[in-house]
C-alpha cells in the first residue's frame, strides 16, 4: 500500500479546513523569506547570536539539547490528508523520520538543521502551513477544541474564530515583543476540551439571552512553575468586539506584566499581584478609550472563514449502525476501540474516532512517517481527508461512518495504531523531558513508558476506567502535570531524579490544580506509587465515580496515607 | 549613534539637551521628560522642543505638552522590550502629529513593527547600524508588505485588501 494508492483516496474530500487566499500565501512565503534572509544575516554576523534568538524562536526553532528542535504550527489542530503527508515527507527528508505531536496540537522535529529550516519552512508554506509564532514572547498558535464541528455539545464550532484570531495575532506590530510567551485556547462546547481555564487567555463561545454570539473571556490561567486557573474578566463579548476587546487585554499587558523576572513575566502573574479587579478596570478604561471601528468585526470576513468549515457532505444515515454492536461482539478487540475511542457525534451514523499515539510502552505523541502517511490514507479512506491533533497528543478522525468502523480499526490495527485506551490511564500526556529538552531537570519519557507497562493490561485499565496521568520533566509544566487528575513532575535533587506527585488537577471548567502529595520519589518507584494511589482509589470509589470525584468527597489527606505507608514499608522516600 | 528615516541613515537635525545645559535661542532641541514641563513654560520664541521620555511614561502625563511638542523620543532599554511599541500607539492616540522616535538597540528586523505602531525614525547606536546597513533596513520594512491588523500604519491591510478584491 502506498501512500498515494489511488484506490484509497476518496473524491470526496472537501475543504474542511482553512484555505490560504492569495494575501495569506503572499505573508507566509514573506515570512519564509524573512526567515531565511534572517538566517544569511547571522551566520555572516550582521546579527548577534542573542539578536537572533527572538527570530528565530518567533518562526518555531528552538535550540534544544543536542540539536535544534522546529515547532511546526497546526492552527487549531486540524489538519488535511495533505498537510499530514507533507509533514510525513519533512520528517524523512530533514529528520529521523518521526515527529511528535505536543499539547499545544503542534508537531516537533527534534532533529532538524539550522541550514534546512527555511526550506523546511518553504515545504510548509507549500501545504499552507508554517511555524510562524510557535516560540517566542508573542501570541502563540491558537488552540481549539479536537472536537470542534462535531461534537454533539457544541454551540457553535470555535474554530473560525481561531483563525480570525490567528491572522490577527501574526506578525502584530504592537505585540511581538510582549513580557513572556502568551496563550490564547477557544471553546464553543458545553464541556471544555481545549482547557481554557489554563491559558493566558480563554475564550468560551456563548449565545446571549437574545441569542447572539458572543465570548466570556478567562484570563491569567497558566501552568508552568506557578500554576493559576484563569478568572473571568468579562462574562460577555460581543463578536463584534472581540478584536478590540483582546487589542485592551494585550495593551494593558505589554505595558504593565512584568519584564524584570521571566518567571513572574506571564499575564497570570500580573492578575494575581495587581488582583483581577485592578486588571479589568485598566482592561475596561483602555477599551472604553480605544477606537474601536477599526476592530469592528467584518461580519463578511468571519463569515468568509467561517465557510471554510462547512460541515463536509455527510450521508443520511440511521443515527445507530445496526450492525456495529454485533461487530463489537464479534471482534472484542474491535469492541474495546469502540468503547474507549470512539465518541459520538453530532450528525447520525457518523462517529468520532481517536487514534492513540500511545501504544503501550511507547513515546507519548511520536509518530513516525509511515504512520502519519496511513493516517492520511485513513482520513481519506473513512473521513473526508481530514484530521485532528488533539491537546492529549492523539490524532483524531473526526467524521466516520459508523458502518466503517472495523474496517478503519483493521487498517489502524494492522499498522499499531489501535491501542483502545484514549482517556484511560495509559494514555499519558509526557513532555519530551530530559531526553531532548535543554530546560528539563528529569526524563519524562521513560516514566510513561514505564507507568504505561505497569498498566499495560487493557482490561484492567478499563477496570480503572477514565484517569489522566501528565507527566512534565521541569517546573515549565509543559506535560501539563498541575491539571492531571494525577500529576507527575520530575525534578533534580542532589543530582538524582526525583518525582513529585500531585494529585486532583482538572483542565475543564472545572480546572483546579493539582494537590503535592508528598515527597518525591525516585524514578523506580513512580509506577508503584502509582499503582497504590490507583489501587486505593479502586477501593474506595462508589459506583461511577471517577477518580477526581472519589479524591474530592474523601479528600486529600487520605490519599497521602498511601505515600506515607510506603514510606514506613521501608522505601527510601 | 545613527538616525533611520524612510529607509535611510540621515543627519539628525535634534540636539540633546543635557539637564543642566540652558536652553539656546533657537534650534531643536531634545529635553529629559522631567524637565518639559519648565522648557515648555519659558520656550524661546525660535526653539523647537523635543523630550525623550522612558517607556514607562504614562501618556496622560504628556497630553497637554504634545500639541507644543515637535518631537517625542521614546526610549527602548532592550530590543525585546516592547512597552515602546504600545506607548508609541497611546501617544498617537492622544492626537501627536510631530515626529515620534524611537531610541535604542532595536534591530532591522523591527522596522515594520515600529513604523506600524506610529514610529517615524529610529535612532540606534553606531555599532549597530555598523553591523545592519541601510539595505537592511530596507529590506526588512519591505518583507511586510501587508498586515493582518488594521488600524496600524502599513503600506496594506490584508483585510482592506481583501474587502477591494471582493468588490471586484
Amino acid at each position: 500500500m502506498t501512500a498515494h494508492d489511488p484506490g484509497l483516496a476518496r473524491p470526496n474530500a472537501p475543504t474542511t479546513t482553512y484555505r490560504y487566499d492569495e494575501f495569506d500565501a503572499v505573508f507566509v512565503r514573506e515570512r519564509v523569506a524573512e526567515f531565511r534572509e534572517q538566517v544569511r544575516r547571522r551566520l555572516e554576523g550582521s546579527l548577534t547570536e542573542d539578536e537572533f534568538r527572538p527570530f528565530r524562536l518567533m518562526n518555531g526553532l528552538y535550540l534544544q539539547l543536542h540539536a535544534y528542535m522546529l515547532r511546526v504550527a497546526i492552527p487549531y489542530g486540524t489538519l488535511t490528508a495533505r498537510q499530514m503527508r507533507r509533514l510525513a515527507d519533512i520528517a524523512d527528508k530533514y529528520d529521523r523520520g518521526y515527529g511528535h505531536f505536543t499539547t499545544r496540537q503542534n508537531l516537533q522535529y527534534n532533529w532538524p538543521k539550522l541550514v534546512d529550516t527555511p526550506d523546511i519552512l518553504e515545504s510548509l508554506a507549500g501545504v499552507e502551513m508554517h511555524a510562524i509564532q510557535t516560540s517566542g514572547n508573542c501570541i502563540r498558535n491558537v488552540t481549539a477544541d479536537h472536537f470542534s464541528g462535531v461534537a454533539p455539545d457544541e454551540i457553535e464550532d470555535p474554530r473560525p474564530t481561531a483563525e480570525f484570531l490567528r491572522q490577527w495575532s501574526s506578525a502584530h506590530p504592537e505585540f511581538s515583543f510582549l513580557p513572556r510567551k502568551f496563550k490564547i485556547a477557544v471553546t464553543g462546547a458545553d464541556h471544555d476540551r481545549a482547557a481554557i481555564m489554563v491559558h493566558d487567555i480563554g475564550l468560551r463561545i456563548l449565545k446571549s439571552d437574545a441569542g447572539e454570539i458572543g465570548y466570556q473571556v478567562v484570563v491569567g490561567g497558566g501552568l508552568g512553575r506557578t500554576p493559576f486557573v484563569g478568572k473571568v474578566i468579562r462574562d460577555y463579548v460581543s463578536r463584534d468586539d472581540l478584536l478590540a476587546y483582546l487589542e485592551a487585554i494585550m495593551r494593558v499587558y505589554n505595558r504593565f506584566g512584568r519584564r524584570d523576572n521571566k518567571f513572574k513575566a506571564r499575564i497570570k502573574i500580573l492578575v494575581h499581584e495587581k488582583g483581577i479587579d485592578e486588571v479589568r478596570a485598566a482592561v475596561e478604561a483602555e477599551f472604553a478609550a480605544m477606537d474601536r471601528s477599526v476592530f469592528s468585526f467584518d461580519p463578511a470576513e468571519f463569515e468568509r472563514i467561517a465557510a471554510f468549515f462547512t460541515p463536509p457532505p455527510y450521508e443520511a444515515l440511521p443515527a445507530e449502525s445496526a450492525k456495529l454492536r454485533t461487530q463489537g461482539v464479534e471482534h472484542p478487540a474491535f469492541g474495546n476501540f469502540l468503547d474507549m475511542n470512539v465518541s459520538p457525534h453530532r450528525v447520525p451514523g457518523y462517529a468520532i474516532v481517536t487514534v492513540s499515539l500511545k501504544p503501550i510502552g511507547g513515546i507519548p505523541g511520536d509518530a513516525t512517517s509511515q504512520q502519519m502517511r496511513l493516517l492520511a490514507d485513513a482520513s481519506e479512506r473513512f473521513g473526508f481527508g481530514e484530521l485532528r491533533v488533539s491537546h492529549e497528543q492523539n490524532i483524531i478522525l473526526p467524521h466516520v461512518k459508523q458502518d466503517e468502523l472495523l474496517d478503519l480499526w483493521k487498517l489502524l490495527d494492522g499498522a499499531g495504531l489501535a491501542t483502545a485506551n484514549a482517556g484511560l490511564v495509559s494514555d499519558i500526556i509526557s513532555c519530551p523531558g530530559l531526553d531532548y529538552c535543554s530546560l528539563a531537570t528529569a526524563r519524562s519519557i521513560p516514566i510513561a513508558q514505564a507507568i504505561s507497562k505497569r498498566f499495560s493490561d487493557l482490561s484492567r485499565q478499563r477496570r480503572i476506567g477514565k484517569l489522566g496521568i501528565k507527566i512534565s520533566g521541569c517546573i515549565n509544566a509543559c506535560g501539563h502535570h498541575h491539571v492531571g487528575a494525577i500529576g507527575i513532575l520530575g525534578l533534580e535533587k542532589k543530582g538524582q531524579e526525583s518525582y513529585q506527585i500531585t494529585l486532583g488537577g482538572d483542565p475543564t471548567f472545572s480546572a483546579s490544580i493539582g494537590e503535592i502529595l508528598g515527597p518525591g520519589v525516585s524514578a523506580e518507584q513512580v509506577p508503584d506509587v502509582i499503582e497504590h494511589i490507583v489501587d486505593f482509589y479502586l477501593a474506595e470509589r462508589r459506583e461511577g465515580e471517577t477518580f477526581i470525584e472519589t479524591w474530592r468527597r474523601i479528600g486529600h489527606a487520605r490519599f497521602k496515607d498511601v505515600l506515607r505507608r510506603e514510606g514506613e514499608d521501608g522505601a527510601d522516600i | 549613534m545613527a538616525l533611520i528615516s524612510d529607509g535611510r541613515f540621515v543627519e539628525d537635525d535634534w540636539r540633546r539637551l543635557a539637564d543642566e545645559e540652558a536652553l539656546p535661542k533657537s534650534g531643536k532641541v531634545v529635553v529629559s521628560l522631567a524637565r518639559v514641563e519648565h522648557a515648555l513654560a519659558h520656550l524661546p520664541e525660535g526653539v523647537s522642543l523635543g523630550v525623550n521620555v522612558p517607556n514607562t511614561t504614562d501618556p496622560a502625563s504628556l497630553a497637554l505638552a504634545l500639541p507644543r511638542l515637535g518631537l517625542v523620543e521614546i526610549a527602548f532599554p532592550a530590543f525585546a522590550d516592547g512597552r515602546g511599541f504600545s506607548l508609541a500607539r497611546l501617544i498617537r492616540r492622544a492626537g501627536f502629529k510631530g515626529e515620534l522616535r524611537a531610541s535604542g538597540r532595536l534591530l532591522a528586523d523591527q522596522y515594520a513593527h515600529a513604523l506600524g505602531c506610529g514610529f517615524d525614525t529610529i535612532e540606534i547606536p553606531d555599532d549597530l547600524a555598523e553591523r545592519q546597513d541601510e539595505s537592511q533596513w530596507r529590506a526588512a520594512r519591505a518583507a511586510h508588505a501587508r498586515t493582518y491588523q488594521r488600524g496600524y500604519v502599513a503600506p496594506g491591510s490584508i483585510l482592506d485588501a481583501r474587502r477591494k478584491a471582493a468588490a471586484r
